[in-house]
């Protein structure tokens, strides 16, 4: 026991968690931490907004694998958090939101909280139903046991985002401190290992199966179980679809690779997905998005579901086979199971369908054309770009272009807004990962509305010198919205211009980062080349035809079979 | 119960503040048609049970079960099976009795339901009955008759039969 202040309590709590960097914006309510903050040895990354905060944390864990911090201060500083916390929630990622608060007590009354004090929001009660928990603290004394709870919930079984809400005076109140390791949540004791009987009757299933597909989803990454994932793959030769959240769960340059599933998935992973005998999922929540018309999704298929979330199994789709554990746990059992009773499996003729369904509905891209085009565009980043290459995306059509061209060949380095589909993700994203991993090149894929919603941490980048690169496609409408007028609302356009302000090249030079405006591939290519060498942040403004679709696109309302447009 | 889409689900949850909260609002949020809950202390320091009754088939109830499970401060919850438990629910009624003979009633129909009278005042008595949500529902349908002023009830509470529980080893 040591006595000392809440806000040290706090810090030296977030230190026993080996944070390393907060994002945050500084407030009346969080002025005593930020005081003992500076003085230790955490680095505090100052946004410009706290929207860019959270989703900065938020890149932070998506890129790391550990949990990232962000700090607002109480009323409008948490609220500005809001869309950060749902974006982490929907996409099950690891944050820890830390908020100013009132203060409990005053001289005039014997309880703050609750009267409509200068600053204060119910941040507890709006981010309920977007946190998997929150917490508000009543005294400095709860603070290490807290946050340490407050870890081990955002990052164990299903992660995502917990905030600890913490008022003025706990922060200040001086008390005896201890930290102790010891933590006891009896309601929470997430499942890990798969049930042996499960995976018996898994590895049955698929040793007897024709023609067998794995889709990997999300929780691939977030368990670490790629390696498991490729080497479960090859050894059942059965070729591997990932959903939107699961891009990069396994390397789509790999021949049993079929690229993402969904609405504006790959025509290859969408086909045969509607042939397959036997589907093993891995956690995957099977969004609407991803499965289209339920009535017509893997049909004919026996299913295996593995998700170490219990509530998942069941709520979209019904398992034949239900295994809940982590993804990593159960692959790895499920290996060893199917190598005892397989040979590795020789070219099948659902192997020889794979090759073909490729060839046929991936064909290679004839010539190039004068215009940018957004496939040609992203393919040849991927040329440009290492392997380990962290791509972020913003929300729309470039969201959507990236999923369908850019290969994503190694887990978390696809990050992207999939659940609540948050214009202006992607750049603070891009500073998060970078912040997590500085010695690789980050780039966002945005589009021109999106990055908008953003922009403002272009100062961060540039202040704190965090280079990322943001590759605008630029074409002056929001693209999506724009699309969707034209197919379904008989091209009534609304609200969609977005004309040719800002100039891209003279916003970053506003904010002392540089700008290219790019008219070809070469150009493009150039560009990008000069950003990832000359490690300043950089904004490539790429125009591109405002009357682009992304196709293939299945229709809302139809099955994943019915997708249409040519890839 | 007897209404075959009706299912009851008992859960401990650590007894705090925003406990009831996050649990209705869950329910809100994901579209749980929810017929009443009750709440209260239980034996074990530190532990509330709620009783909830809940309307859907199958894989709703499943979908309630195990979205709660998912909340931290929920410890443990389960679906009670309908034909193996006990359960109760209380109501207080007040009846306008404007004369001795509409008074005499209606004590009468409480002795029948074994009721009692808990307050008489000139022109009402407040009644207080206990029973299934059948047998209040069926006594409330004669009170209509009387004239219902107000009344207020528990929702259903109820326990496993036999030596079942869902008490956590502390
Ligand atoms: C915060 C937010 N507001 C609104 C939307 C609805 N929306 C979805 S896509 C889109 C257009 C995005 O435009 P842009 O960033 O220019 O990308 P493009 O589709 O043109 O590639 C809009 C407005 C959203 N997803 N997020």
């Amino acid at each position: 026991m040591t006595k000392m202040s809440g806000a040290k309590a706090l810090i030296e709590s977030l230190d026993r968690q080996n944070v390393e960097v907060i994002f945050g914006i500084v407030g009346g309510a969080t002025l005593p931490v930020y005081d003992v903050l500076c003085k230790s040895k955490i680095r505090h990354i100052h946004c410009r907004h706290e929207q860019g905060a959270a989703h900065a944390a938020d890149g932070y864990a998506r890129a790391s694998g550990k949990a990232g911090v962000c700090i607002a201060t109480s009323g409008p500083g948490a609220t500005n958090l809001v869309t950060g916390i749902a974006n982490a929630y929907l996409d099950s990622s690891p944050i820890i939101a830390l908020t100013g608060q009132v203060c409990t007590t005053s001289a005039n009354t014997s309880y703050m909280i609750g009267r409509d004090a200068f600053q204060e929001a119910d941040i507890i009660g709006i981010t309920t139903p977007i946190t998997k928990h929150n917490y508000q603290l009543q005294g400095a004394a709860e603070i290490p046991k807290t946050v340490k709870t407050a870890f081990y919930i955002a990052t164990t079984g299903r992660p995502g985002p917990v905030l600890i809400d913490i008022p003025k005076d706990t922060q200040t109140e001086v008390t005896e401190i201890e930290f102790s390791d010891k933590i006891v949540i009896r309601g929470y004791k997430p499942t890990f290992n798969p049930h042996p009987l499960q995976i018996r009757k898994a590895a049955e299933l698929l040793a007897k199966a024709e023609k067998p597909v794995i889709l990997a989803g999300g929780g691939v990454i977030t368990s670490n179980a790629s390696p498991e994932l490729l080497q479960t793959a090859e050894l059942l030769m059965a070729p591997v679809a990932t959903t939107f959240m699961g891009k990069g769960a396994f390397p789509e340059n790999h021949p049993l690779s079929l690229g993402s599933i969904g609405m504006h998935g790959n025509p290859v992973a969408n086909k045969l997905l509607c042939e397959t005998d036997v589907l093993l999922a891995i956690g995957t929540r099977f969004s609407d998005r991803a499965t289209g018309n339920l009535d017509s999704f893997c049909s004919a298929a026996k299913k295996i579901h593995i998700d170490i979330d219990t509530a998942e199994i069941g709520k979209n789709i019904e398992a034949d086979i239900p295994i809940v554990a982590d993804a990593k746990k159960a692959l790895n059992a499920l290996h060893k199971r199917l190598a005892k009773q397989l040979k590795k499996k020789e070219k099948s003729a659902w192997i020889k369908r794979v090759k073909e369904a490729k060839e046929q509905l991936n064909p290679p891209s004839k010539g190039e054309s004068k215009d940018l085009k957004p496939k040609a565009l992203l393919q040849q980043l991927r040329k440009l770009l290492p392997e380990d290459a962290i791509i972020t995306t913003e929300v729309g059509q470039n969201q959507m272009w990236a999923a369908l061209y850019f290969n994503a060949l190694k887990p978390r380095t696809f990050i992207s807004s999939g659940g609540l589909g948050t214009m202006g993700f992607g750049f603070p994203a891009a500073i998060g990962a970078k912040v997590a991993c500085p010695d690789r090149s980050v780039v966002d894929i945005a589009g021109d509305g999106s990055f908008r919603m953003t922009e403002q941490e272009l100062a961060t980048s540039v202040m704190e010198d965090i280079p990322v690169t943001v590759i605008v496609l630029n074409n002056s409408v929001l693209g999506m919205v724009a699309q969707w007028q034209r197919m379904f609302f008989k091209k009534r356009y609304t609200a969609v211009e977005l004309g040719s302000v800002p100039d891209f090249v003279k916003l970053a030079e506003a904010y002392g980062a540089q700008g290219f405006h790019v008219e070809s591939i070469a150009e493009f290519s150039k560009a990008v080349q000069k950003a990832l060498k000359s490690n300043v942040t950089t904004v490539i403004d790429v125009p591109i035809s405002s009357e682009e679709d992304v196709v293939p696109m299945v229709p809302p309302g139809c099955g994943i079979n019915e997708q249409v447009g040519e890839y | 119960m007897e209404n075959g889409r009706t299912k009851v689900i008992a859960a401990l949850v650590e007894n705090k503040p925003g406990v009831l909260h996050s649990i209705a609002n869950m329910f809100r949020r994901r579209g749980f048609n929810i017929e009443s809950i009750t709440v209260g202390h239980t034996e074990q320091k530190g532990l509330a049970r709620m009783t909830i009754t809940v309307k859907g088939d199958e894989r709703i109830v499943e979908q309630v079960i195990k979205q709660m499970h998912k909340l931290i401060d929920v410890v443990k919850v389960s679906g009670l099976e309908p034909e193996n438990i006990v359960a109760r629910e209380l109501v207080l009624v007040k009846v306008n009795v404007p004369d001795t003979k509409t008074r005499s009633d209606v004590i009468n129909c409480v002795e029948v339901f074994r009721g009692r009278v808990v307050d008489v005042s000139s022109g009402t008595l407040t009644l207080e009955i206990t029973g299934t949500p059948d047998k209040i529902d069926a006594f409330l349908n004669l009170m209509k008759t009387y004239g219902i002023m107000e009344l207020a009830r528990t929702g259903l509470t109820a326990l496993s039969r036999g030596s079942k529980s869902i008490r956590i080893d502390e």
